[in-house]
């Protein structure tokens, strides 16, 4: 399945994180706030004016604007393999 | 003897560290600012088995590069100042993420005791963690603690001192392995650091060595200071494209990855979940709280709480402390014989001092209300509501708070700007704020509007309201596209869950902030004071143009005798209308005063400079006073338009004065004026602090004079050219 940008999925969806494109300050505060290739990454809900995404990571809850979350690619998981 | 020991503590933003540092402390400390930056410093002591044990609070941070302010402090602390040993403050509730810094400080070698804090919560959500066998696998004693509850605080004291005495037997150096060929290359490039510095310590060198694979700019320039620079960095530079070579990617990001790896390695085998869900009551307060459709009505209603309680809960304390400093001039003054020094200490001081103290209240309760806020985890959802809207305007989520309180007063709010993390952020929102039109320039627009535009003075204020938004709006973009280029922090913002917060502890964090008020601002607003007093009250004697002397006494003695031939009540109006005589005698004598005192002088000097505003010398005078405060703004129309001081912005005489002077035109003009300059010598004090850069504070005051003389003459002489005048 292709990579998708990460404010392209939905409310409710999971994904495993590719790759984070950009670099310096950015995309090391991603890594250290544990946006690293292999982690599962589920979008919680969309501010009321939708932007910005909240999402569950590494067990704790994240925000990111639209401009940032364009730049983390994830592999959208199978929605077979989602719990509940 | 008395041992002493020096301990940092160190943690994630959220993690507790605060609630820890009470407990460790006893809440007894000292708040200062790290050198050179506005970061809060604290520092306090802990007594424990015959130790005196230091406890330096380091900022929280998520993480040891130097790509902030704060980590930057926290990491030279550590480096630089070599504590004897570092805490580690760890979410457990939030495990993951928190041993992301915890692996930092693995790296450097240093002594280490983590307190796992938060365990409560941890264990509520079905975590069952086995910090024994992470201690093993980690290399460091881990202390379960419950910050709320003061739980294992005892055990935390004991483990410091332990691992300080070098007795505690999970304690051991251990590497985390960033797998061959990272190892290979470190470890070249720990060589190459050694061999340059024999006596460097090699744990030391060998974090240096992984600082540079993740091209940590702080340690580039450290070996750039030092011989053998050129081998260090070329070799460097080699490692870094071979590894990109045959990994595919920077070591910076191999190495988060791998630190990670380490990580996760660690939790298979020591946290296990007891249940599988994972939504938690907080999800549930969120889903209310930042719904789609209740989510802005909440925070509205939320900021509207808030906004009330600042200013008319707090109108009751500031009635006392007005009324308590009015009490003590008089008592003051009753023991002091009349003279300079009574006039310096109860007009310049005491009531200088005076105007500010009363926003004490104030101050203090707004920062009670953004402490819980915080303590409860609303603010970052508010900051994730607003975002949208405060991005646009150029600034942060959590810009809105000192943005919406600087309707009320902008001392305040600047200070609330602490929310704001990033420095780019805080001087870029305390440099627009004072465009939002406080309460203390109220009274003017109603003094001015009232007298010259009638039954439209609403509309007119009301205009004058939206011209200071768009304005501020305005200047965040310009100033954004000039001062501030370069790359923006980005916005990842961590939503910690809601938490009960105690009582304590909310008080606590308020005092940290309110206290600077008190003890800092102080002096500044001292000085202030008594540079206005001055310029008002010298020089001493003036040539007065008439005799005012005389004419009291002659007022006295015409009355006399026709008070004598009265009777009752007759005799009584006669004494009233003796009395209004001479006050207007009085006022006649104290405006000629203020026009010869260096004040007026200044004012006559400056007038040309306001005379394209269409301004006279009266309104020169009146907006210099504006410095001190905008509230004595009206007060000095009353003496100048010799309607006496105590006349309000109501006033009928005084407003009948300035409609004979002014044009509804000049009136517009003055009231930008007012809106854009300086609000305060309390907001350039807190500007000053806060920025912590006389530059920064010097450019505030510039601009807004600036802006505001452009907007007046663009007014002014816009309206000349349209026949308005
Ligand atoms: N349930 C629970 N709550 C805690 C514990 N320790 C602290 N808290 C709460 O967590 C919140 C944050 O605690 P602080 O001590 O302010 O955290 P901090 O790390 O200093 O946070 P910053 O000031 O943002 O750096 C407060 O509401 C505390 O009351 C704990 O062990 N268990």
């Amino acid at each position: 399945m292709d990579a998708l940008k990460l404010n392209e999925m939905r409310t409710g969806d999971r994904g495993i994180i590719e790759r984070i494109t950009g670099t310096g300050r950015f995309r090391q505060r991603l890594m250290e706030m544990g946006f690293v290739p292999g982690a599962e990454i589920i979008v919680e809900k969309y501010a009321p004016l939708k932007d910005p995404i909240e999402y569950v990571l590494k067990g704790y809850h994240v925000s990111l604007r639209h401009e940032e979350a364009e730049r983390v690619l994830v592999r959208g998981v199978e929605e077979e393999e989602k719990e509940d | 003897m008395v041992k002493t020991l020096t301990i940092a503590l160190a943690g994630n933003p959220n993690s507790g560290k605060t609630t820890i540092f009470n407990n460790l402390t006893g809440g007894h400390q000292k708040v200062g600012n790290w050198p050179g930056v506005t970061v809060e410093k604290k520092e306090g002591t802990a007594t424990h088995n015959g130790y005196t044990i230091r406890v330096v609070d380091l900022p929280g941070t998520y993480s040891l590069t130097a790509y902030s302010q704060e980590e930057i402090i926290a990491r030279n602390y550590i480096i630089e100042e070599k504590p004897d040993l570092v805490v580690d403050v760890i979410d457990a509730s939030n495990l993951e993420r928190n041993l992301y810094l915890a692996s930092q400080l693995i790296d450097l070698g240093i002594k280490l005791v983590f307190a796992l804090n938060m365990v409560d919560l941890a264990q509520s959500r079905g975590q069952i963690i086995d910090h024994k066998q992470l201690a093993v696998l980690m290399g460091v004693p881990i202390i379960p603690t419950v910050g709320t509850k003061g739980k294992g605080i005892k055990e935390l004291l004991e483990a410091i001192v332990r691992v300080a005495e070098d007795k505690a037997s999970v304690t051991r150096h251990i590497h985390i392995d960033y797998g061959r060929e990272l190892e290979e290359k470190i470890a070249e490039i720990q060589g190459t650091i050694l061999s340059a510095r024999s006596s460097m310590d090699e744990h030391h060198a060998r974090w240096m060595g992984i600082k540079l694979l993740e091209n940590d700019e702080e340690v580039i320039k450290e070996i750039a200071k030092r011989p053998r620079k050129k081998a260090v960095l070329g070799q460097l530079q080699r490692s870094t494209i071979h590894l990109q070579k045959i990994l595919g990617d920077d070591p910076e990001t191999l190495i988060a990855d791998r630190r990670y790896g380490f990580i996760h390695g660690a939790l298979k085998e020591t946290l296990h979940h007891a249940k599988k869900d994972r939504r938690y009551l907080s999800d549930q307060v969120d889903t209310v709280l930042t719904n789609r459709l209740l989510g802005f009505p909440i925070f509205i209603f939320f900021i509207w709480a808030m906004f009330q309680l600042t200013f008319n809960l707090g109108s009751y304390p500031m009635a006392w402390i007005d009324a308590g400093v009015g009490l003590l001039a008089e008592f003051v003054g009753g023991l002091m014989g009349e003279g300079l020094l009574k006039s310096l200490i109860v007009d310049g001081i005491i009531s200088g001092v005076g105007g500010v103290a009363v926003f004490l209240p104030n101050i203090f309760i707004l920062f009670f209300c953004i402490a819980l806020f915080e303590d409860t985890g609303y603010m970052a959802r508010a900051a994730f509501i607003m975002d949208k809207i405060m991005h646009t305007l150029g600034l942060h989520g959590k810009s809105f708070i000192p943005m919406i309180m600087g309707f009320g007063c902008n001392v305040p709010a600047i200070m609330a700007t602490r929310v704001l993390e990033s420095r780019r952020d805080r001087i870029l929102t305390m440099l627009i704020n004072p465009l939002i039109s406080c309460s203390g320039r109220l009274p003017i627009y109603v003094l001015i509007a009232g007298a010259l535009f009638g039954a439209r003075a609403g509309n007119v204020i009301f205009s004058i309201y939206l011209i200071g938004i768009t304005m501020a709006i305005l200047m965040g973009q310009i100033f954004k596209r000039t001062l501030f280029k370069g790359e923006i922090a980005p916005f990842v913002l961590e939503l910690p869950p809601y938490r009960m917060p105690t009582f304590r502890g909310t008080v606590i964090h308020m005092w940290e902030r309110g206290s600077i008020f008190i003890k800092k601002m102080g002096g500044i607003i001292l000085i202030g004071s008594i540079v206005v007093w001055a310029l008002s009250s010298f020089p001493q004697t003036v040539d007065y143009s008439r005799d005012y002397e005389g004419e009291t006494q002659l007022i006295q003695k015409e009355y006399a005798v026709v008070i004598q031939g009265a009777e009752g009540e007759q005799a009584a109006a006669l004494a009233e209308e003796r009395d209004q005589k001479i006050a207007e005698v009085e006022i006649l004598k104290e405006r000629e005063f203020q026009e010869k005192s260096l004040l007026g002088r200044l004012g006559k000097g400056i007038a040309p400079v306001l005379r394209p505003l269409g301004f006279d010398w009266k309104a020169g005078v009146a907006l210099l006073t504006g410095f001190v405060a905008k509230e004595i703004v009206v007060s000095t129309f009353g003496v100048l338009y010799q309607a006496g001081e105590e006349a309000g912005e109501e006033s009928e005489s005084l407003r009948a004065a300035i409609s004979k002077s002014m044009t509804p035109l000049v009136g517009y003009a003055f009231m930008i004026f007012v809106l854009a300059y300086t609000p305060c010598v309390a907001t350039v004090a807190v500007i000053r602090r806060e920025s912590g850069s006389w530059g920064w504070t010097a450019f505030s005051v510039g601009y807004g004079i600036a802006l505001a003389w452009i907007l007046a003459f663009l007014i002014y002489q816009g309206g000349m050219l349209l026949g308005l005048g």
